[in-house]
């Protein structure tokens, strides 16, 4: 019924030193859903994800966002699958000396000209929506703060705002809440459902804690040695399949 | 064992020792610093200082014209020298050069740069387009290319690689990234780097006329080679007080850079 925004097909990463990270994955994400990829530490979460937007070129296999052939994108094909994909990082990976607000705009760089984006002329009607957006996680307050004066999980905020600025059809965070504290970690989980709900968004979420990803999920992915091990509702995931997927060998 | 060690070391050390203190005599009797001239010399420098003073200057609008010739030189100098060493930085560091091979070249390029010092590319460019400022804002400029591309290349490599993962994620051409993530993220860096480098430069800019480059430099050589030594008196604390002046210049610019950084990081 719903339509496909991602697909993959025996998609594997063999990086230069050898290490095998991903195997023949293989998978559909529909639009709207909200997917939790979980798995132990170097399981290939991330490395599945940078492959999604091409921040790591995949060895082997096929990606399809949208209808358009990923991996033989170039240039400014590339640029502009990867503006309908956002991301958010693990270290928030903002610019730490630019204001919060310029780093939402960031988000709009890919729909701008080279040397415009280049020489920060953000148009008035980007500059109210980072600021709307701001609004909508909660940091209005803090727009003209340069970014690194704000707290771990504000910072983490002002990722995802940053992302949305993108009005991307597919939101992607790896391990979001990985360094923050518990509370911080609560609330920027809250945020990031919610404004996927809000906008519909079809969202990937690697998250290494499962307790998270039953809450955030309607649908959770086990990766295990750049395999997939499990794919079904949280419901279907067992505190069995839990222990096979992180302790097991 | 260590006891052998620490004697093969002693004994290596001596051997050293023993070298230098060969070449060191050898020089000293090569170059005859121990000559009879440097007897009379007492005489001749009194007579020097008794020429200088009190320091004058002849034609006043001259030298500040040529003082002014300095300044501009060393301003002009760093100025092109930094716009190239920014552009060249970015293939020279190796996060964001297009190619590794790219970068090794580009890093020998300014290594080599960097190893012939400022005069000897003063009289390159004076031989390949004659005399005046031109050749000395040239040759300031790849001096301070050698340096400045160096520090701003390894700025750009000590740049945490995920702010360009993340703007490449939005999108971003690669101007954009160097233009909204990196240039941003070595501000401070590169401008305390720039400021030092323009300190280099105005020293240099002042002795660069000497082989005829344009500036001041050339004032003094005129000077001395009429024996008008009160001149050259005149013209060096005039140099001086520019040097002086420049200093205080970029000491307040600096200041201001740590305050901004300071006030930023509160
Ligand atoms: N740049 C790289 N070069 C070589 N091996 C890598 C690189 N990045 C990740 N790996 C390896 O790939 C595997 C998967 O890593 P990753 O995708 O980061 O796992 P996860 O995100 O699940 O912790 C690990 O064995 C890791 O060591
Ligand atoms: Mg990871």
């Amino acid at each position: 019924m719903s339509e496909v925004v991602l697909e993959t097909k025996d998609l594997s990463m063999v990086f230069p030193d050898g290490t095998q990270a991903l195997k023949n994955v293989t998978l559909t994400i529909k639009k709207g859903e909200l997917v939790s990829i979980i798995g132990p530490s170097g399981a290939g979460k991330s490395t599945f994800m940078r492959s999604l937007n091409m921040l790591n070129k995949p060895t082997d296999g096929q990606i399809v966002f949208e209808g358009e052939n990923v991996l033989k994108a170039r240039g400014k094909q590339l640029r502009q699958i990867r503006r309908r994909i956002g991301m958010v990082f693990q270290h928030f990976n903002l610019i730490k000396r630019s204001p919060t607000y310029q780093n939402v705009l960031h988000g709009r760089l890919g729909y701008m000209p080279s040397l415009k984006g280049g020489l920060g002329r953000f148009s008035e009607e980007d500059t109210r929506q980072a600021l709307e957006i701001l609004r909508r996680v909660g940091l209005e307050d803090q727009a003209f703060k340069r970014a690194d004066e704000l707290s771990g999980g504000q910072q983490q905020r002002v990722g995802i705002a940053r992302a949305i600025a993108q009005t991307p059809s597919l939101l992607l965070a790896d391990e979001p809440i990985a360094s923050l504290d518990p509370s911080s970690s609560e609330n920027v989980m809250t945020y990031l459902k919610n404004v996927c709900q809000e906008d519909g968004l079809t969202s990937i979420v690697n998250l290494h804690q499962v307790d998270f990803a039953k809450k955030f999920a309607h649908r959770i992915i086990g990766i295990k040695a750049g395999e997939v091990v499990f794919d079904g509702s949280p419901k279907e995931l067992t505190e069995g399949i839990t222990n096979h997927l992180y302790y097991s060998k | 064992m260590r006891p052998y060690i620490d004697k093969k070391n002693k004994m290596t050390q001596q051997i050293y020792l023993g070298l230098f203190i060969i070449f060191f005599i050898f020089s000293l009797l090569q170059v005859g610093i121990l000559d009879e001239r440097i007897f009379q010399a007492f005489s001749r420098v009194e007579n020097l200082l008794k020429g200088m003073v009190p320091p004058a200057i002849s034609e006043p609008i001259d030298v500040a014209g040529a003082a002014v010739e300095s300044l501009q030189v060393a301003v002009m100098g760093t100025l092109w020298g930094v716009v190239f060493s920014i552009v060249l930085a970015m293939f020279a560091a190796k996060n964001v050069s297009p190619h590794i091979s790219i970068s090794y070249a580009v890093k020998a390029f300014a290594a080599f740069v960097r190893a012939v010092p400022a005069l000897i590319w003063a009289l390159l460019f004076i031989v390949a387009i004659g005399l005046g400022p031109t050749p000395g804002i040239l040759a300031l400029a790849v001096n301070s290319i050698g340096m400045l591309m160096k520090v701003y290349a390894e700025a750009i490599e000590e740049i945490d690689t995920g702010i360009i993962d993340a703007l490449k994620a939005t999108g971003a051409s690669q101007f954009q990234v160097v233009m909204q993530g990196i240039i941003p993220s070595i501000m401070s860096i590169f401008i305390s780097w720039s400021i030092f480098r323009f300190d280099i430069n105005i020293r240099y800019a002042a002795v660069l006329g000497v082989v005829g480059a344009g500036g001041i430099g050339w004032e003094l050589v005129r000077a001395s080679r009429v024996m008008a030594y009160d001149e050259v008196l005149g013209i060096t604390l005039v140099i001086f007080g520019m040097i002086l002046l420049a200093e205080l210049v970029t000491r307040f610019l600096k200041d201001r850079a740590d305050m901004a950084t300071l006030k930023a990081m509160e």
